[in-house]
């Protein structure tokens, strides 16, 4: 696609028809989560988008939301979005290496500055800067250079939203969120370890459409897609209400597809758009396979207790071994009980 | 029989969600008939268990009309056994499927020759009868 070509004039080059471009509109609208009453609006939008530059920086990350969106390179919607933009930089993903990455990058700033997306995956090491770095830019200088000129920054996967498993205590590297840096950029918060593909593609999809960025819930991350949490959008949550629950992974309950808050599930605490858009080409998620929502779409889902702990447990353990801890007094039980109530203060925001 | 077939899980788990569903596609079609406008229902928005929306494809049936468009990749559009009400899949070149949509309308929009096509489609035949 040309860089002043719309999608349009680019879509019908291709020799797509008015219907396969509406089908390939029905999809995008349905994968922004738009309601389809919004088909026309998007139509029209996308008809007329001209193509924008993104830069994708990795940071302190592990590569699973690059490979998150790169297994969701179906043909047709996720492809023609990628087609749709220029990804200028991308350093897992680009043939350039060394000093001629860097040149396009720099090329990239100078050519669209204002008018750039910054996508960001990994978190920034700011406890010692050299724990991680690109071309002997350390990520922190790396990141304001970038930052500085873009019209927005999408921090992609939990570790660039909340700091993520880097930022898990005790945060060796001084791990923290593009969020904690750049503080005079609007910052779209796709979270998620990794986030769902088309999540990040709807957030493409959006700006290429409307060239704005979308509402955003109080933790910065697209209301569309993290505005109801799992528990609510589950289809296991009848169980919930009746109180038909699987208290092992291999009891009647499992078996019968029960509800698994009591198996550790973070549903109810956790905002994210599994339960509908599922993931595999929409096979399946989580809990739908029998195993607990994680919550690794929250703040610090690392540090709040054992996965397989009920929410209803708290952050800190079992209650029972706690109060089993602190009653034998064996320095061991007793140090834990202290250190399991720090880190309940802790979460509690009451510690001083 | 697959290997995973032998696996012991039963689930009969139901979301709860099909017949609000039908509910709601029961006043669609109402509209329809009082001369208000379509509506469009994204079956991927909706919480559905396992084998819910067979069950949903299973009660709205098939009708007398079935379309297959080959644009970006297969589309099936099928009329239910309660006309007016039609299913839509759409799935990508890789037979992936990218969008289902549930459509109360007298006709579904995608099978309408459509007017930028048309116009192409007179530039083309005008260019045939010239050459």
């Amino acid at each position: 696609m040309r860089k002043n070509q719309s999608l349009g004039e680019y879509l019908q080059g291709q020799g797509v028809s008015r219907r396969g471009f509406l089908k390939f509109c029905s999809a995008t609208a349905s994968m922004m989560a738009l309601p389809p009453s919004a088909l026309a609006q998007v139509a029209e939008a996308l008809a007329n988008a001209r193509r924008p530059s993104v830069i994708w920086l990795s940071f302190q990350e592990c590569t699973g939301c690059t490979e998150s969106l790169t297994r969701s390179h179906a043909p047709t919607v996720e492809s023609l979005i990628f087609d749709a933009i220029s990804l200028d930089y991308h350093h897992t993903l680009q043939a350039a290496a060394g000093h001629g990455a860097e040149a396009a990058r720099m090329a990239a700033m100078e050519e669209n500055a204002g008018e750039y997306l910054l996508v960001v995956d990994g978190s920034i090491p700011v406890g010692n800067p050299a724990y991680s770095t690109i071309a002997g830019i350390s990520n922190l200088d790396m990141l304001k250079e970038t930052a500085a000129n873009a019209f927005a920054i999408i921090a992609v996967g939990t570790c660039a939203a909340f700091g993520g498993l880097p930022h898990a205590d005790p945060n060796p590297t001084g791990a923290v969120a593009v969020s904690d840096i750049i503080t005079d950029k609007p910052i779209i918060n796709v979270s998620g370890c990794p986030p769902i593909p088309v999540v990040i593609t709807g957030v493409l999809a959006h700006f290429l459409t409307f060239g704005a960025i979308p509402e955003l819930d109080a933790l910065g991350r697209p209301a569309a897609f993290f505005g109801q949490n799992i528990h609510d959008r589950c289809y296991r949550r009848p169980f919930y209400e009746r109180g038909q629950f699987a208290e092992t992974f291999d009891d009647e309950g499992a078996r019968k597809g029960w509800c698994l808050y009591k198996l550790g599930c973070k549903g109810p605490t956790t905002y994210n758009a599994c339960a509908t858009l599922k993931w595999n080409e929409g096979t399946s998620f989580p809990i739908q396979s029998g195993h607990g929502c994680i919550g690794c779409s929250e703040p610090d889902f690392w540090d709040k207790g054992g996965f397989y702990n009920p929410i209803s447990a708290g952050m800190w353990g079992s209650r029972d071994a706690l109060l089993g801890a602190a009653a034998a007094g064996a320095a061991l039980g007793v140090g834990s009980a202290l250190a399991a109530r720090r880190r309940q203060k802790k979460a509690q925001g009451t510690e001083i | 029989m697959s290997s995973l077939d032998t696996i012991p899980v039963t689930a009969e788990v139901a979301s709860g969600n099909v017949k609000p569903l039908l509910h709601e596609v029961r006043h669609a079609l109402k509209r329809l008939a009082n001369g208000e406008d379509g509506t469009v229902i994204d079956l991927q928005s909706i919480p559905l268990a396992p084998g819910e929306e067979a069950r949903i494809e299973e009660l709205l049936g098939k009708g007398e009309v079935r379309a297959e468009l080959d644009a970006l990749g297969p589309s099936v559009v099928q009329e239910t056994s309660y006309p007016g009400v039609w299913l839509v899949t759409h799935s990508n070149t890789e037979q992936v499927v990218v969008g289902r949509f549930i459509e109360v309308t007298h006709m579904p929009e995608l099978l309408k020759s459509q007017q930028a096509d048309i116009e192409h489609a007179i530039s083309r035949l005008e260019h045939e009868l010239e050459s």
